[in-house]
């Protein structure tokens, strides 16, 4: 097994964080390998920003993401950006409020960011992405990511990421019967 | 003919590597009066000779490392200030000196010399200053006076020289002397309080160089310098820091003394527990 | 105060973190270094961490400076490092040098770039490895390894501390921006398994009689004593005697140049290391070290899938050469590839070591090697038949 998952947004959406969550939750709190990497230097920042990661259950040799299993976006410059260059079957993933796909494209959509404005802090909805991801994605467990999650905060946001968490989990739940 | 006179001993026969000497350097040099100073000085400090060290660039001034029986670095060309940096903050009992001339500590090292004294890093810096890199034959320095000739400014120098008592107090050196290799008490006296002084300490010495600069400047022979000092050194401490060029040739002043002795805090890697 | 401050078990590590964390596992207490891309999250993270455990971190004025820096501490006893990349490596030339010259134990990481010059700041390369080896200036030999991910990060700090002060030799650690910035699980042992090679030290009853630069042992390595201890020692980047003191005797330098060189190549089966697979059946063999081992390795199982006999070989150690292990291996295989983010430059070395037929795969950075391109060439080589049956 070798899943290649990119999640991308723009600045200050915290995915590379959200990445970071991701890499441990796989390697740290799974059995499963991961490599996470990131675009350095003048490319990175601004516009369209990316963190990827490669999971397996073996030794990765090749760390990097060629072509996205999965891919998840939280902007339209991501999208457009990013989508091309996943599988034409991959599993993509956005902020239906912020990215318009393409006609043809089958996406799952969470509307995130709103999500985490109505928990009073719009931060934090790179990690109710995760939960929708979790929920959905079926390559990682809820109790890893949220082991994660809490090894990677500060303490005194722990139990807002985790409701964080848990809304972008439930929402899938509820919203079942239209994926 | 007169006869030798032969000794057993020498005053400094517990800081010198006997067996070293005879040093390098050249009849009328003032290097050497520069290192018994600083000698006499750790004799003088109370502080243990093993917790003495000296580190030196390269150029003539470098080699004093060599004959100073304590520890001792004689590093690469312009790096005794960092090398020194590193066994001061590695273990702060030592007592650092830095004993280098002014091409090593103000050229090819005067990057290190002027970020040293921006962090006031407790080191004691004795610079000799001869106008020249003597060492390699009197070429044009750092220091070498506006008109005068070098091996490399035939037609005299179109350089201004550096003002080293202006450069470090613009710098942050917490102590800045200036004295001649006439001054030999006040030079113990300043290498000395250099010891007990918290922070960067920096003393220049100016020296004669008659084989490397003099002969070219009128002024053939070492002792022809030491009555020059003599004539024409103004003990001025306190005097504007703007106004300690020297010029040689110019029936000018030589300015001499204390110009800067302040406290500002020396430099001292940031503790957790210093924070909290 | 200081503290051990090892932070035992898994974590999920940048490279330049997991190399900051080797270092103090390793027990290092100065960095001196100064910013620079790809790796200054090395110095970043020393600069949060060492005043948790009793480290100096000092950013200097420029690399010459750290270099020089670094050397004074480790004469003062302390286990000391920088970190940099290509054109901070070109600056600390000279004081690697001295470090050879006064035998001064010391660690420079350079994680490497495209280059020359300014070159690619942010994307890989591979291409300082022979600067390595040869950079400084005149005959020497030093200690160099290739991490392939964050845990050798960890792993290779330790051991290049181990090198240096075992064989009182500055020790490079050739790590490239992929290996340094990629994000990897990195496991840290418990304290008491974690290596310690010790600095040979003078027996303090001997002081008076006490040379700094007499090798007695087989080994050539002299004990060395740290400043303060009462030895007086003298160390000069001079030609020295055994006592320290410079001399200007062509026969003096002869010896003192052989030994610093045979130090390391006598001991070079303690310090080389390398990495093999599948080498029982190989006619091929892959060579490749830091990230494009990773690009290789996944080359040669796509091939062996493919039926052919391959094999792969990681260079560990870069310097010295693990020339036993070539000579070895030279005689039971047909043909090498070496795949490197360079033009050719270990190349040369295996070409130097095998009387076999050297394929290179070159890039000369910017991007980690694809697989792909190794493949391609294990295909051309089995193809043209370099590979005979016996």
């Amino acid at each position: 097994m070798r899943k290649e998952i990119r999640l991308a947004g723009f600045g200050g959406q915290g995915i590379g964080l959200a990445g970071l969550i991701l890499g441990k939750a796989f390697s740290l709190y799974d059995d499963l390998e991961a490599v996470m990497t990131q675009a350095y230097g003048p490319e990175a920042r601004g516009g369209a920003s990316s963190t990827n990661l490669v999971v397996a259950d073996r030794p990765i040799d090749y760390p990097f993401v060629q072509e996205a299993d999965i891919l998840v976006t939280l902007s339209q410059e991501a999208y457009t950006r990013f989508r091309p260059e996943a599988k034409p079957d991959a599993l993509v993933i956005i902020d239906e409020d912020l990215v318009q796909p393409s006609s043809q494209d089958t996406c799952l959509g969470i509307p995130a960011t709103k999500l985490a404005e109505d928990l009073g802090r719009r931060i934090v909805a790179n990690v109710v992405m995760l939960g929708f991801f979790t929920a959905t994605a079926g390559v990682i467990k809820r109790e890893a990511v949220e082991k994660a999650i809490e090894s990677s905060v500060r303490s005194s946001v722990v139990e807002l990421n985790m409701k964080a968490f848990n809304t972008g989990f439930e929402y899938a739940h509820q919203t079942e019967g239209d994926l | 003919m007169a006869t030798p006179i032969v000794v057993d001993s020498h005053p400094l026969d517990a800081i010198l590597r006997a067996d070293r000497i005879p040093h390098i350097w050249c009849p009328g040099c003032g290097i050497g009066i520069a290192m018994r100073c600083y000698a006499q000085a750790i004799l003088d400090s109370g502080i243990p000779l093993d917790n003495h060290v000296v580190v030196s660039g390269i150029g003539c001034s470098g080699r004093v490392a060599g004959y100073m029986k304590i520890d001792s670095y004689h590093t690469t060309h312009g790096r005794a200030i960092p090398f020194a940096i590193g066994l001061k903050l590695a273990n702060p009992n030592l007592a650092i000196t830095v004993f280098s001339g002014d091409g090593d500590l103000a050229a090819i090292g005067g990057n290190h010399l002027i970020h040293a004294a921006r962090r006031n890093v407790d080191i004691s810096v004795i610079c000799v200053n001869n106008f020249n890199y003597g060492m390699t034959g009197g070429q044009l320095g750092p220091t070498t006076p506006f008109g005068a000739r070098t091996s490399t400014t035939p037609y005299g120098s179109p350089e201004f020289p550096f003002n080293f008592p202006y450069l470090l107090a613009a710098s942050g050196a917490n102590f800045v002397a200036r004295w001649t290799t006439i001054h030999v008490r006040h030079l113990k006296r300043d290498i000395l309080y250099m010891f007990g002084k918290p922070g960067f300490s920096f003393v220049e010495v100016l020296a004669p160089c008659p084989v490397g600069f003099g002969k070219l400047n009128y002024i053939a022979e070492g002792l022809d310098e030491m009555l020059l000092y003599k004539e024409r050194c103004v003990i001025a401490d306190g005097i504007p820091l703007d106004e300690l060029g020297i010029d040689l040739r110019a029936d000018q002043p030589i300015y001499v003394g204390r110009f800067v002795d302040r406290d500002l805090p020396p430099y001292k890697p940031v503790r957790l527990e210093d924070i909290k | 105060m200081t503290s051990t401050g090892v932070l035992v078990g898994k974590h999920f590590y940048q490279g330049d973190e997991a190399c900051a964390e080797g270092a103090i596992a390793a027990g290092c207490r100065f960095f001196g270094g100064y910013p620079i891309t790809p790796s200054t999250e090395i110095a970043e993270r020393l600069a949060r961490r060492f005043p948790e455990v009793g480290g100096v971190f000092i950013q200097m004025e420029d690399e010459m400076g750290s270099m020089a820096a670094i050397l004074g501490a480790s004469a003062a006893g302390a286990r000391a490092m920088t970190a940099t990349s290509g054109p901070g490596f070109s600056l600390m030339m000279e004081n690697i040098g001295l470090a050879v010259m006064m035998e001064l134990p010391c660690v420079v990481v350079n994680v490497q770039r495209g280059s020359p010059s300014t070159g690619l700041p942010t994307l890989p390369g591979q291409s300082d490895v022979m600067q390595a080896r040869w950079g400084t200036h005149g005959d020497f030999a030093l200690a160099a390894f290739s991490p392939w991910s964050p845990q050798e990060m960890f792993d290779l700090t330790v051991h290049a501390f181990n090198v240096a002060d075992r064989y009182r030799v500055p020790v490079l650690l050739m790590a490239d921006e992929v290996v340094g910035h990629m994000v990897e699980r990195v496991v840290v042992p418990p304290e008491d398994q974690i290596p310690k090679w010790e600095r040979k030290r003078p027996d303090p009853k001997r002081k008076d009689s006490f040379k700094p630069f007499l090798a007695e042992d087989p080994d050539l390595v002299p004990p060395l004593a740290h400043a303060g201890e009462g030895y007086r020692v003298h160390f000069t980047g001079l030609t020295h005697d055994e006592q320290g003191y410079p001399e200007m005797d062509a026969e003096i330098h002869h010896r003192l140049v052989t030994r610093l060189v045979e130090k390391i190549s006598h001991n070079a089966e303690k310090i080389v290391r390398t990495e093999d697979h599948f080498m029982e059946d190989a006619r091929i063999v892959v060579i490749a070290y830091g990230s494009t081992a990773r690009s290789a390795r996944r080359a040669v199982k796509d091939a062996r899938r493919e039926g052919v006999p391959v094999g792969f070989l990681r260079l560990v150690s870069l310097w010295p050469f693990p020339i036993k292990q070539f000579r070895e291996i030279a005689d039971q295989v047909d043909a090498f590839i070496v795949a490197e983010m360079n033009l050719g430059q270990m190349a040369l070395e295996v070409e130097r070591h095998v009387r076999r037929p050297v394929t290179g795969v070159y890039h000369a950075g910017g991007a980690m090697m694809p697989p792909d391109r190794i493949l391609e060439a294990i295909r051309e080589v089995a193809n043209r038949g370099d590979t005979h049956r016996r």
